[in-house]
């Protein structure tokens, strides 16, 4: 199998994971992107290396994976404290006027002294 | 047959990556992800690179893919996911640009032709002594076993501060 292939397989890999970035609003899935971006970029990297006869390509490759794994660490560490889903940006935020009234219908807040 | 291997690898890196995608559910996005680096791995045995093959499967598979998993059982379901066709219209149009331009670059390169050179044998051994020689990768090495060890303090100490603030909340 020529180079022409394994880069093929790679660009898409790579458009999936932008996709995947861009589309999504859950920050599990735009971890998930930059994963298979980060896994498309290896690929390239071992195509090329494989191609070029050396061994520089691979080294590379082993670098992006030590990194990749730190920030999966980190991100899913910071995601798991907060016991929620977490999104990028509010799909809504509430209008003022709609602030105010929930202000006041809220059971756990205390009624307004008479 | 080792076209054969190639075009069943790729189908399994793309459908995994469309199925990453396209999964309403984050648990059978992240079992795509797996068929997604299985297939990056059988890839890399293609190209002669047995030790990242299998360091694709111990570290991908075995780590962060397990740590995604952890993540998404810790947390509820997400129901107000964005809906799939504004999806799929982003994927359309993002596939198109990318490939417009793997197009129009392999169009005009040279090392596109470039036939390909036997076989190497294998990398484990020449990997370690390129990493341990002064002149090589020694000092990318070591700053990268740093980084590890600052990921593994500041997850921790992420972890750490959280709680301590969650019970300071709950005494007051």
């Amino acid at each position: 199998m020529g180079l022409g292939g394994y880069l093929f397989v790679s660009a898409i890999l790579f458009g999936l994971g932008v996709a995947c970035t861009i589309a999504r609003r859950n920050v599990i899935y735009v971890l998930m992107g930059i994963e298979l971006i980060l896994n498309a970029a290896n690929l390239n990297l071992v195509a090329f290396a494989r191609f070029n006869g050396g061994l520089d390509g691979q080294l590379f490759a082993i670098f992006s994976i030590i990194l990749a794994a730190a920030e999966a660490a980190i991100a899913l560490r910071d995601r798991a404290e907060r016991l929620r889903p977490l999104r990028l940006r509010p799909s809504r935020r509430p209008r003022p006027a709609e602030r105010v009234e929930s202000h006041f219908s809220t059971p756990a807040c205390p009624p307004p002294p008479s | 047959m080792d076209q054969l291997f190639f075009w069943l690898f790729a189908a399994l890196v793309i459908g995994g990556g469309i199925g990453t995608l396209w999964f309403r559910y984050v648990v059978h996005s992240a079992f795509a992800l797996m068929a997604t680096f299985l297939g990056v791995a059988g890839m890399f045995v293609l190209l002669g690179a047995d030790f990242l093959a299998v360091t694709q499967v111990l570290i991908y598979v075995g780590g962060i893919l397990v740590l995604i998993l952890f993540g998404i059982m810790l947390t509820p379901p997400d129901r107000r996911e964005r809906s799939n066709k504004r999806v799929l219209g982003l994927t359309i149009s993002i596939l198109g640009i990318v490939l417009f331009l793997a197009f129009r670059i392999a169009s005009v390169a040279r090392w596109m032709q470039k036939p390909e050179p036997p076989a190497i044998g294998p990398t484990a051994a020449r990997i370690g002594k390129e990493f341990l020689r002064a002149d090589g990768y020694l000092i990318p090495f070591e700053l990268a076993s740093v980084v590890l060890l600052v990921a593994l303090i500041g997850s921790v100490f992420i972890a750490r501060r959280r709680k301590m603030t969650r019970v300071g909340m709950e005494e007051e």
